[in-house]
């Protein structure tokens, strides 16, 4: 197999020592993560590193030698053979770079059982013959992918097999800071892992190698890519210290708040049932337990939960400001009182309308011709209804102003809960037609089902309920004459209850389209993945799908250079990796169950509830 | 420069996709075990670009002349223009690469006319093979533009694709990777580049 060496970019022009990395099992490569330089003492390398060993939990060895001899430094080759021996490894790797030139060399020497040292040549030799053939049928490629210019020759000699070496190069903060997806849950066999994994998993456990820079009076001095002074900013810091009693305080905050909720008053069978129809109360439930999650004192180890806890705290704060938006907004210059002093003359609005279409369905409606009685009969009970609907509007109009006004104080909580709010209104005036809709709904249904029993004795069959199907009876004279009757009776009546049905029927969809939008449009607000969005967008670098390769351009008798770079996650991966598990709205029934309900009559409830998925 | 990587391009042979259209095959071998493939389609012609403008701006110009609503030639323009800006960063594939580094993995690249660059890398672990198979193809031609008929024909066309190992089974292919989608060259191209292939998972 080909040697694989993973070497970071921020020691390519770092001074001649040791190579600090780890040896990959079975996949014959190494990854360099520091170079240790001179002077040094072996006793504390040893030391120093063994201490790392047991901090990350990466099996941390020295790889071997880096040269970068400057002027006046040549002649270190025996010296860097000997330092093998101080450090006794399997393979022992000698890297040496000159000044002026871009390629690597690499020497390895690998210990035979015996215990003596072998050394094999990696170095490649010019082929001479390399001809570089013209490109067919377009220009010169831009350079990103090439590195520009050409790439030079490795060919291979005829005679014998010689091993192969390839130096890829990586950024080591962002393959550090980078996740590799998918996430795998749980520890993995470390002799099935694929390569890719393990290499970014080593640089990422590997991180309190990086704590010491250059000027710190360590041991050891070494470069890696915090070796010019660790990073950090202090907003962040500052933060990080604040935040422990803020999560404390909200916790216990939110704690007395559950027990509340849950307390025997208020958790009585009529409240326990409005409180789950309402959709505010449900959602304030819901960010109730969301804002748990964030607040738990204890740090997220896991991405999952670092990333869920990040989720749902950036989509809280940007609800929140939204709402406290919203409600600047419309507290200004007194909208709301203007909000609340239309509100009642809109019911009127509508309970006019529905008086209209009425006294049209008593008439003749589209032209059809109604059964008299039936009609009169449905069309004032409707119109009764109605009449005590704006009863009702009219005895509460002097208190719209004063509770729509505190209610909307809520919407200070989150955008999500001014939507909430807004479905709940609308059910809550349009619930005459709810009403009227279910009557409609009954009778219809009872007539159809009186009409398919009465049309099976018609024809001499009854349904069997013990064996679920049809079978057929003998009836007497006095049963079939009435079960006829009553047929034709309700047969003729057909047309009329179908029409208030069809009608009312239609404005219930109306309603509940209008509130299934608003439905959506909170669930969207709940899941989607703000945090994991910005990101993939401005730190790309930090959700990985996987990494690409570039060839390097090198020069002649110089192993392979590449260099790797990391592939985003695509922009759907991410929201679906990321979206936050909500109590999503989604149409119980499929099309076909939903028409085929209309046409029977029964209660549709088109949005089911679904409770918050637990993983 | 005299030492550049080895490129084989062209030779004698032109290389034509299965449709007839001329391509271009790229080799590059940048050591004894990296090979790159590059397979260059057609670019976006001025002729069919303009021919769809002018369709697009006439009927415009007509509905205009029919309805004197200046939105519409607005609305011409702006469809054009996001209609060409589409096309380019997410239909029109450039050309498409094949990195293969023995004993790392294969990267599979598509570069569209824009720039944009989709890439995809596959370890060699998983990898199990990289062959070339049938498949069938249903290809619809216009027969004649006056008889205004379209056929349906069937060819049997061959694509280059990658085999991958199912974790749990070693023997079983799990899946199937096809290279070289939108360019689809035809089978004397795809055999160069299968034994280039071959040659380096058989030392690797």
């Amino acid at each position: 197999m080909v040697l694989k060496i993973f070497f970071p970019q921020c020691c390519n022009k770092a001074d001649s020592g040791l190579l600090v990395g780890r040896w990959i099992p079975g996949q014959n490569s190494a990854v360099v993560l520091a170079v240790i330089h001179y002077p040094f003492i072996p006793g504390q390398v040893k030391q120093y590193i063994h201490q790392m060993r047991g901090q990350s939990g990466v099996d941390l060895t020295v790889l071997g030698s880096w040269s970068m001899p400057k002027e006046g430094q040549e002649g270190m080759e025996s010296f860097l053979r000997d330092l093998s021996t101080i450090f006794p490894q399997g393979q022992w790797l000698q890297l040496s770079r000159e000044m002026g030139k871009i390629g690597f060399r690499c020497h390895v020497l690998t210990r035979d059982p015996n215990g003596k040292l072998i050394q094999q040549e990696k170095e490649l030799k010019e082929d001479g013959g390399g001809e570089k053939g013209g490109k067919g049928g377009e220009g010169k490629k831009g350079g990103t992918k090439r590195g520009g210019g050409e790439n030079k020759v490795e060919g291979e000699e005829g005679g014998g097999e010689k091993d192969k070496v390839i130096f890829i190069h990586y950024e080591q903060r962002k393959v550090m800071l980078s996740q590799l997806h998918p996430i795998e849950n749980g520890v993995p066999d470390p002799q099935t892992e694929s390569q890719l994994p393990q290499v970014f998993g080593t640089v990422c456990q590997s991180e309190p190698l990086f704590f010491l820079d250059k000027y710190d009076d360590g041991p050891v001095k070494m470069t890696h890519w915090q070796s010019e002074g660790r990073e950090g900013s202090i907003i962040v810091e500052l933060m990080k210290q604040a935040s422990t009693p803020v999560c404390l305080l909200t916790t216990w905050i939110l704690t007395l708040w559950t027990s509340l909720c849950s307390s025997r008053i208020l958790n009585v069978r009529p409240m326990r049932f409005i409180s789950s129809k309402l959709s505010t109360c449900v959602q304030l439930s819901y960010r109730t337990e969301h804002l748990q999650t964030v607040c738990s004192p204890t740090r997220a180890t896991a991405h999952n939960h670092f990333m869920r806890k990040a989720n749902i705290f950036v989509s809280f704060f940007v609800d929140v400001s939204l709402g406290l938006l919203l409600v600047s907004w419309m507290y200004r210059e007194n909208r709301i009182g203007k909000l609340a002093d239309t509100l009642v003359p809109a019911a009127d609005y509508v309970a006019k309308e529905l008086e209209e279409l009425l006294q049209w369905l008593m008439g003749a409606p589209a032209g059809l011709k109604m059964n008299r009685a039936l009609d009169q009969v449905l069309g004032r009970f409707f119109l009764y209804h109605i009449h005590l609907w704006i009863s009702y509007i009219h005895l509460m109009s002097p208190f719209v102003e004063m509770i729509l006004w505190y209610v909307g104080l809520s919407a200070c909580l989150g955008l999500t809960f001014a939507l909430s709010l807004l479905s709940d209104i609308t059910a809550l005036l349009t619930f005459h037609i709810y009403c009227f809709y279910v009557y409609g709904a009954r009778l219809y249904c009872m007539t159809v089902y009186g009409l398919s029993s009465l049309w099976r004795l018609f024809r001499g069959k009854k349904w069997n309920v013990l064996r679920q199907r049809v079978d057929s009876c003998s009836y007497d004279l006095d049963q079939l004459f009435i079960g006829t009757l009553l047929f034709t009776i309700l047969l003729f009546l057909l047309p009329t209850t179908a029409l208030y049905y069809l009608v009312f029927t239609l404005l219930r969809l109306v309603v509940v389209m209008f509130q299934g939008v608003l439905h959506l449009s909170v669930d969207f607000i709940n899941s989607f993945p703000l945090f994991a969005m910005g990101l993939r967008l401005f730190r790309s670098y930090r959700l990985a799908e996987g990494v690409k390769f570039r060839v390097l351009c090198e020069e002649p008798g110089t192993p392979l250079h590449l260099m790797m770079d990391i592939n985003p996650l695509k922009v759907s991966s991410v929201v679906q990796t990321y979206r936050t598990p909500t109590y999503s709205c989604y149409p119980k029934d499929s099309w076909l169950a939903l028409c085929k309900k209309l046409f029977l009559g029964e209660l549709i409830y088109p949005w089911k509830h679904k409770t918050t998925k637990i993983d | 420069m005299q030492n550049g990587d080895q490129h084989y391009s062209m030779e004698d042979e032109t290389y034509t996709d299965i449709d007839g259209k001329a391509i271009s095959l790229e080799c590059q071998s940048h050591s004894g075990f990296c090979r790159e493939f590059t397979v260059s389609s057609a670019k976006v012609s001025i002729g069919r670009v303009m021919a769809y403008t002018c369709a697009v701006w006439l009927s415009a110009y007509i509905i205009f002349f029919v309805t004197e609503n200046t939105a519409v030639l607005s609305s011409a323009i702006i469809i054009t223009l996001v209609g060409m800006m589409v096309h380019i960063h997410f239909v029109k594939v450039d050309h498409e690469t094949l990195l293969i580094i023995g004993s790392l993995g294969v990267q599979v690249s598509s570069s569209y006319a824009s720039g944009r660059e989709s890439t995809d890398f596959i370890e060699m672990g998983k990898i199990k093979d990289i062959v070339i198979n049938e498949a069938i193809h249903m290809v619809r031609k216009i027969k004649d533009i006056v008889i205004n008929e379209a056929i349906h024909m069937q060819t049997v066309i061959y694509y280059l694709c990658i085999l991958l190992k199912d974790p749990s089974d070693p023997e079983a292919v799990s899946s199937v990777v096809p290279l070289f989608q939108s360019s689809k060259p035809r089978l004397n191209c795809l055999v160069k580049v299968y034994k280039s292939c071959q040659e380096i998972l058989a030392k690797c």
